[in-house]
């Protein structure tokens, strides 16, 4: 913007073009110019020149040795090998002896070159000009003259009706690609509002696959379940799995603070969404003396005896608590599914 | 500002400097480090006696009371059972010596057969978790499939991947499960240790417990395979970027500063 | 008279090669102008080198993997060699890594090399973006391949993170849940850009296939294409160099491309690859056997993605949780905001060198790399930039810290919300005054001459130092340095008495431009007078 008025003194002096610049004796801040070119040992000793070269050669051997090496490794190690080398452990022989070798190739190569461009081909310092990017006001005239003349041919600028209903054109066209896009996926409806749970479905211990009874779930215990008929086979069980995941902890009567969650529990078995409420990792890692739920991903803590509500970290909201009881048979149940979103909140979660 | 800019070549700057950063860091790492909650057991370094009782009369009551009942300082026995003294005496967390969040393993000052008395003492208070016996807790021929399924879904969120440990909240956190005994295993997932939630019969069957102890064999600890070279603590893409910065680019760096010097003149004779 | 030498003396094979290649390609042009193009030698002007190598390697590898790999998320049961993972249920995108780093010869090699390469590639970027912001190599006519690089580093973080998710194992489907998390906190269309990302509800079956095209296709082939163009703009420009006896702005100083840098260059590449293979076979990267496959309901603790996304895992990890709930909707602010300062940090530095320009209202073309020190302010921006940067990776592991240093996590997530803030505050003062002492030293080193360590006792028993006077090549490399005059506005009255308007953004560009170059902002340089006036007067102090 105002750029353009910044008065031309402030801004340094343009530096000497002092390539070679000759020395002003007056002046010791003067550009003293490239220092003439001093001789490696290898550009006066021919025997040292020799010694390089034959460093050279012997790099480039090593690497061929190393290729062989390499063939050879593939060929005699089994692929299931484990050996120990120290201070490794116990690693695969095969890649290890792999990797060492097709690197010392590769390095080998490079190596030699490096030593030969630095050792034997000329260092002499060479200087090249630089030109300003920026054309010459000629250059520039003859474009913008060229550029004048093919849009007045084009008639772009004076046949309006062509040039906006082009505009129209290439406007609507991309609206195809974006139209394509809709079977990506689903609308979101009401599917991320329901999981599995449901009035009377059995709670499902995620080691045993048996339905829970109370009498399984000790104070201080910490226990996972699945809604019944769900079945770590069945095609959807990620998907179902994701916003299902139960976790189960008994706590004494007495010190739940939060009266809903007394009364949504059994006898102290109280039911959380294993999902936080943050972006949606299982949060899982239950101080039994605490009561307090960390997430591994982000620290967001819930305190369980509290309603599952946040006492640290970045999660928004509690933890969803879905409502049990015991059915006639003795098994613990849900009372329906859950009354609130599980997992990470949305616009439309309200 | 000026007094301060005059004086910062003095001879003594530099260790005024250098005083005032150590002190800072002390400083910052006392304010971090996590608040002691356990207080600390003088009479734990006695001498042992022969009998449960008297063992814990002097190493124990202190904290836990005369009877086991408990105290401020440590919770009740009463009904912990036998298989909770043997995890906590015999991986040396019993008894308690330094305060902190959470009391650490550390070197076991009892021989077998007093913590055996010990716990046969406080089983005597109240009815609780059996000491296991090997046929319960050897994991031969148990599926490390399965059990590491199970570590995934029950261990994993507290211990790592494979049982290299993680953080709790204010610095109470998750031990490292290496060179754990097979026993004492078991017995941290029966009796469920300080914070640790337990993980009784009930919902995890013996055998399921048999399976996770050879699923932690498998891939945790020095027997472990590691085909593709350093475990790098195991602790995943932290320590990999760390490596791949210090020894990765690194090592290039000085490759690049190799061959962009300049080779040695020859000396003027 | 040619005609008949020519048919009776044949050209060598070489050359006819090459005539008839330029019969059609014009190549004897093109490698007139570039064939003995000069590079000026310096390790950070090689840094460059490790990402193209890199990146060269990551396509070499890559392409193999894709041989091998299988992008589908069809549950299979395991039955291959690795015991502690047989019966269990996985997609076919795990098991086919399973396959390669278990089966296939060489696979895990390749893997390995894939993923090293990947974490340097990605460090090699931020150190050469680094190289050129504290040089001013970033300066006309090298904005836009500045942009280019950045671009590359920020194409660079997406295709890691696609890539690292393709093994569907159980630490890299916490990563892609997160992500997932995040797009539904984004107003209005969050949970629709979600359900086409992944077509239906996490995790479906669908996303692993879909990262894999942009992975293996759209991606890198957006960041090759910004590749050649960032080689020909640097080819176009010429490389900078640091100034010296010699070395001006309207030259480059170095080696010819042909023999030096072609040896060179082409032996680093050689040198790369060999560094990066022999890191895989003894550093074990991603284990997936380890990790195991992924499931929803499972995660464990230390999960982290990798580094180069660690800046983003540390905001989201010390965000305060706040949520809105208004109308029925609600405002996500706890994850919102964390995806917005992602960005907004990494494009304060992509735009940088417009707004320096625009404060110092420089339009001249610049080729001398400076030395951080001589231009304090923005070293110290950069420098504050890098700390913030820093800390939120601090925060990013802030549960490792924690089980490491025997600290509370919850302290150390405090730790990382105020020093965020206050971190890069102290870094831009520290930074600015290290600047200005080493400005100092070379105008003492410039007046004084170097500090020889040679104690002279004077006639009358004075202890002095002697100080060597240093050559005019020295001289002029401490003394090359471009100093600005501090900006100032405009009289407010003009020469007809009318009463200026000097607009807000004017006053502003005034104000940072002293804050680059006003008093106590940088240490005005050595003059001749001074030079002489010590020279010439009390001799050696």
């Amino acid at each position: 913007m105002s750029t353009q008025e910044i008065p031309e003194e402030n801004l340094p002096a343009g530096q000497d073009t002092a390539h070679g610049a000759v020395k002003v004796a007056d002046n010791p801040f003067v550009d003293p110019g490239l220092p003439p070119h001093k001789p490696r040992v290898q550009d006066i000793d021919e025997k040292a020149a020799r010694r390089s070269e034959r460093a050279v050669a012997f790099m480039f051997v090593l690497s061929m040795l190393a290729t062989v090496g390499f063939i050879a490794s593939y060929v005699i190690f089994p692929v299931d090998k484990i050996v120990y080398i120290w201070p490794f452990g116990r690693v695969s022989a095969l890649n290890f002896a792999l990797g060492w070798t097709l690197g010392l190739a590769l390095f080998f190569i490079g190596a030699g070159a490096v030593h030969w461009a630095r050792t034997l081909m000329s260092d002499v310092e060479m200087a090249d000009e630089r030109h300003p990017m920026a054309a010459s006001p000629e250059v520039k005239a003859k474009v913008m003259a060229d550029f004048a003349a093919g849009a007045a041919e084009s008639g772009f600028g004076r046949r309006k009706l062509i040039r906006n209903t082009l505009f129209g054109a290439l406007a609507l066209v991309p609206l195809s690609g974006v139209v394509l896009l809709r079977d990506m996926g689903p609308l979101p409806e009401k599917k991320l509002r329901t999981t599995l749970w449901a009035k009377g479905k059995l709670l499902i211990n995620m080691n045993t696959h048996e339905p829970l009874r109370p009498e399984d779930v000790a104070v201080g215990s910490l226990t996972f379940a699945m809604p019944e008929g769900l079945s770590e086979h069945d095609h959807n069980f990620q998907t179902e799995i994701a916003k299902a995941a139960l976790m189960i902890v008994r706590i004494q009567p007495e010190d739940i603070k939060d009266k809903r969650e007394l009364e949504w529990s059994h006898e102290g078995i109280v039911a959380f969404s294993k999902i936080c409420t943050h972006v949606g990792c299982p949060i899982s890692l239950y101080e039994q003396q605490t009561h307090h739920v960390l997430c591994p991903c982000h620290q967001s803590t819930f305190d369980l005896s509290d309603g599952a509500r946040v006492i640290f970290g970045p999660a928004g909201h509690a933890l969803p608590q879905l409502r049990i009881g015991v059915n006639d048979k003795g098994f613990l149940e849900a009372h329906g599914d859950f009354d609130e979103p599980v997992g990470p909140a949305f616009w439309e979660r309200g | 500002m000026k007094k301060l800019s005059a004086r910062r070549r003095h001879p003594l700057a530099a260790v005024v400097v250098l005083l005032l950063a150590l002190a800072a860091t002390g400083g910052l790492y006392a304010a971090f480090a996590p608040a002691g909650t356990a207080k600390a057991d003088e009479t734990a370094q006695s001498l042992a006696i022969e009998e449960g009782k008297k063992l814990y009369s002097v190493g124990c009551a202190s904290c836990h009371g005369t009877g086991g009942q408990g105290t401020s300082d440590g919770p009740s026995l009463v009904g912990v059972g036998s298989a909770a003294v043997d995890f906590q005496v015999g991986t040396g967390r019993m008894p308690a010596q330094q305060p902190g969040a959470q009391v650490p393993k550390k070197k076991v000052i009892y021989t077998q057969a007093e913590i055996d008395q010990l716990a046969a003492y406080v089983a005597s208070l109240g009815a609780g978790a059996i000491t296991p016996t090997e046929g319960q807790y050897n994991p031969a021929g148990a599926d490390a499939a399965k059990g590491g399924e199970l570590f995934r879904t029950n261990c994993a969120q507290c211990h790592n991947f494979t049982g290299e440990g993680g953080a709790l909240t204010y610095g109470k956190y998750a031990p490292s499960l290496e060179g754990v005994s097979p026993k004492h295993l078991y017995e941290a997932m029966q009796t469920g240790p300080q914070n640790m939630p337990s993980f009784p019969d009930t919902t995890m069957p013996e055998q399921e417990k048999k399976d996770i102890i050879a699923y932690v064999q498998a891939v945790n600890g020095e027997k472990a395979d590691n085909p593709g070279g350093l475990s790098l603590g195991g602790l995943g893409p932290v320590s990999e970027g760390l490596f791949a910065w210090v020894f990765g680019l690194g090592a290039l760096i000085a490759v690049a500063i190799w061959v962009a010097a300049h080779t040695a003149k020859a000396k003027k004779s | 008279m040619s005609t008949v030498t020519n048919t009776q003396k044949k050209a060598p094979a070489g050359e006819r090669v090459a005539d008839w290649a330029d019969g059609r390609l014009g190549i004897y042009t093109l490698a007139k102008a570039n064939m003995r193009k000069i590079f000026p030698d310096h390790w950070s002007f090689m840094l460059g080198e490790i990402c193209l190598y890199s990146f060269l390697i990551i396509i070499l590898t890559g392409v193999y993997l894709t041989m091998f790999f299988h992008p589908s998320m069809n549950e299979v049961e395991y039955a291959g060699p690795y015991v502690p993972l047989q019966g269990q249920l996985m997609s076919e995108a795990f098991n086919s890594t399973m396959h390669i780093s278990f089966e296939v010869r060489g696979g895990l090699l390749i893997r390995q090399i894939h993923h090293w390469a990947a974490l340097i590639f990605l460090a090699g970027m931020f150190v050469h973006m680094m190289r050129v912001f504290f040089t001013g190599a970033f300066r006309k006519p090298r904005e836009i391949n500045w942009l280019f690089g950045f671009l590359l580093f920020f194409l660079g973080m997406f295709t890691g993170f696609t890539g690292y998710s393709l093994p569907d194992d159980l630490l890299s489907g916490t990563g892609v849940r997160f992500m997932q998390g995040a797009i539904l906190s984004v107003p209005i269309v969050g949970t629709y850009l979600s359900m086409f990302l992944f077509g239906g509800e996490f995790p479906g079956g669908d996303f692993v296939a879909r990262f894999y095209s942009a992975h293996v296709l759209l991606l890198p082939g957006i960041m090759l294409g910004l590749v050649v163009a960032h080689l020909i703009l640097v080819f176009v420009h010429k490389h900078t160099h640091f100034a010296g006896p010699g070395r001006t702005n309207d030259n480059v100083v170095g080696m010819p491309l042909l023999p030096v840098y072609m040896a060179k260059a082409g032996g680093f590449f050689f040198l790369v690859f060999g560094v990066i293979a022999v890191i895989a076979a003894i550093a074990s990267i991603n284990p997936i056997w380890a990790i195991g496959p992924y499931r929803p309901d499972q995660v464990s603790t230390g999960a982290q993605p990798d580094w180069y996304m660690g800046f983003a895992e540390g905001l989201i990890r010390v965000m305060p949780g706040w949520e809105i709930n208004l109308w029925g909707h609600t405002l996500v602010l706890g994850v919102m905001i964390p995806l917005a300062i992602f960005p907004a940090v990494l494009a304060v530095i992509a735009v940088y060198p417009f707004i320096e320009s625009w404060i110092t209202g420089d339009k001249r073309e610049h080729h001398i790399a400076q030395r951080p020190r001589n231009a304090p302010t923005r070293t110290a921006f950069g420098v504050a930039w890098i700390t913030a940067y820093m800390v939120m990776l601090v925060g990013g592991g802030n549960d490792l810290w924690a089980t490491h240093f025997h600290l509370s996590i919850n302290s150390i997530t405090w730790f990382v919300r105020i020093f965020f803030f206050v971190g890069p505050v102290i870094a831009f003062i520290v930074t600015k005054r290290i600047c200005l002492g080493l400005q100092r030293r070379d105008k003492d080193k410039v007046l004084h001459g170097r500090e020889s360590g040679i104690i002279k006792r004077l006639p009358h028993g004075e202890f002095v130092e002697v100080h060597e006077p240093l050559s005019q090549g020295e001289l002029y490399k401490l003394t090359a340095h471009e100093q600005y005059e501090p900006a100032a506005l405009p009289p407010a009255v003009d020469e007809n008495g009318v009463e200026r308007k000097i607009g807000a953004m004017e006053k502003l560009r005034v104000k940072l431009n002293k804050g680059y170059y006003g008093d106590d902002n940088q240490v005005a340089k050595p003059t001749l007078e001074e030079y002489k006036e010590i020279q010439s007067g009390h001799g050696h102090h």
